[in-house]
């Protein structure tokens, strides 16, 4: 079988990604349940636009529609700012008995969770998708369409934003 | 450099995305600047914070599992078990003809596999996903071998190895029994970055020969180790199953029966 078709080439190549996914839509819509809604739509529109994949990146390629999902599905709902915020998503209160999530909790810290999870969206994608993701600006670029200085100047503002909710900030200057 | 262009590529500094020339220039102006230093720290540990503080979700079976199920073609789940016997007289017969390809390459593909290895594999797998899917990964939850290994004692009619691969970044994090293909079979399940494996040990009973597949995206590596045959099963990304598998086959070579 030379050409495998559609359906095992997008779980070879797309499949495998899911994890970045869930991820992703989990700081960006700051809940578990929507997290799940947003990956499954954008799984499905992704296989939907599968034959226009030629790249060589399944997980920028994936990213990027998760992240559109996103945006539309806060469009329908009337802006990101109406996202239930899923306070047991983004605390250590809640005990969850499997051993994923018992060692998800173990290496979480509250401050650091609660901090991201608090930063503006525009913020938190860029930081999401650089300290979790490891994705390069240019990657980020391309899954948030905008330009690579922009990725640099988010991605500054928002570490920014986070050293001063965990009052981390050493110098001290006026002005900026 | 001026300090506010210094300033501006200061995020992309320290991420090492700049230019050898940018670079060489902002370090050039770092050492006059206490303010851009301080700068450069606290960028430094924030994103540092970030990394080793906040959660990196994984997708959820029942998600995975909802995706897949929604493609079309999907085929139905198998769930008529093969007896054993025609499974080894299909295998004996399927293996010989591949077995010269085999050991001329060592590593063969499963695309160009006889359906019996192929079978085997999706089995494999189907058990992979669903040993996470029930939240029943282990019988016995210990990170601990010398726990693990007697937990077998009295289950089986064979005694698995159970490596300490801790060290090498693989945490063992327990055991269970599971019937594969009309065996009892060992699991050992172990994890990578939060991914987990399954590691899958029976006694040889085929001139199996060492290979490694992908299978709806799961990564799956099989081979033989004395009188042991071994499958390992996991969704972690490429390199790392491998390299779990060189560990485990050079330990097999010094202290393994």
């Amino acid at each position: 079988m030379a050409t495998p078709n559609p359906e095992d080439r997008f779980r070879e190549l797309i499949l495998p990604h899911l994890d970045s996914a869930f991820n992703l839509a989990c700081w960006l819509t700051r809940n578990r349940a929507d997290a799940q809604d947003v990956v499954q739509e954008a799984a499905m529109r992704a296989f939907k636009y599968f034959s226009g994949f030629h790249g060589a990146d399944g997980r920028v390629w994936l990213l990027r529609i998760v992240r559109n999902t996103f945006y539309t599905w806060c469009r329908d709902k009337g802006g990101p700012d109406g996202t239930a915020f899923d306070e047991e998503l983004h605390s250590t209160a809640e005990p969850d008995r499997s051993p994923e999530a018992l060692l998800i909790r173990q290496d979480c810290d509250r401050l650091v969770q609660q901090a991201l999870a608090a930063l503006p969206l525009q913020f938190r994608e860029v930081v999401v998708m650089r300290e979790l993701e490891e994705l390069s600006y240019k990657e980020i670029a391309e899954i948030a369409g905008i330009p690579i200085g922009t990725v640099m100047s988010r991605l500054g503002r928002g570490r920014k934003l986070l050293a001063q909710r965990l009052g981390d900030t050493v110098g001290r200057h006026d002005g900026t | 450099m001026e300090h506010s262009d210094a300033q501006q590529l200061l995020p992309a500094y320290v991420d090492q995305e700049l230019d050898v020339v940018d670079a060489i220039a902002v370090e050039r102006h770092l050492e006059t600047c206490l303010e851009c230093r301080r700068e450069v720290g606290e960028q430094q540990r924030a994103g540092l914070r970030v990394r080793l503080g906040a959660v990196r979700f994984d997708a959820p079976a029942a998600l995975r599992a909802d995706v897949l199920a929604a493609l079309p073609g999907q085929r139905p789940e198998r769930t008529a078990r093969v007896p054993a016997t025609s499974w080894w007289r299909t295998a004996t017969v399927a293996l010989a003809a591949s077995l010269a390809l085999a050991l001329a390459w060592g590593i063969s593909e499963y695309r160009a596999l006889p359906s019996s290895q192929q079978r085997l594999a999706e089995e494999l797998v189907a058990n992979h996903v669903r040993s996470l899917q029930v939240d029943h990964l282990t019988d016995v939850a210990s990170s601990d071998q010398h726990t693990v290994k007697p937990w077998f004692i009295g289950k089986l009619d064979f005694s698995p190895p159970v490596p300490d691969l801790a060290q090498q970044g693989f945490p063992l994090v327990g055991g269970r029994l599971d019937y594969l293909d009309g065996h009892n079979v060992a699991v050992l399940v172990y994890r990578h970055k939060r991914h987990p494996i399954n590691l899958y040990i029976w006694p040889a009973t085929s001139q199996a020969t060492a290979l490694t597949s992908q299978v709806h995206g799961y990564h799956l590596v099989r081979w033989r180790a004395g009188s042991m045959e071994f499958a390992a099963v996991s969704d972690a990304a490429d390199g790392s199953l491998p390299q779990f598998v060189a560990l485990l086959r050079e330990r097999a070579a010094s202290d393994w029966p």
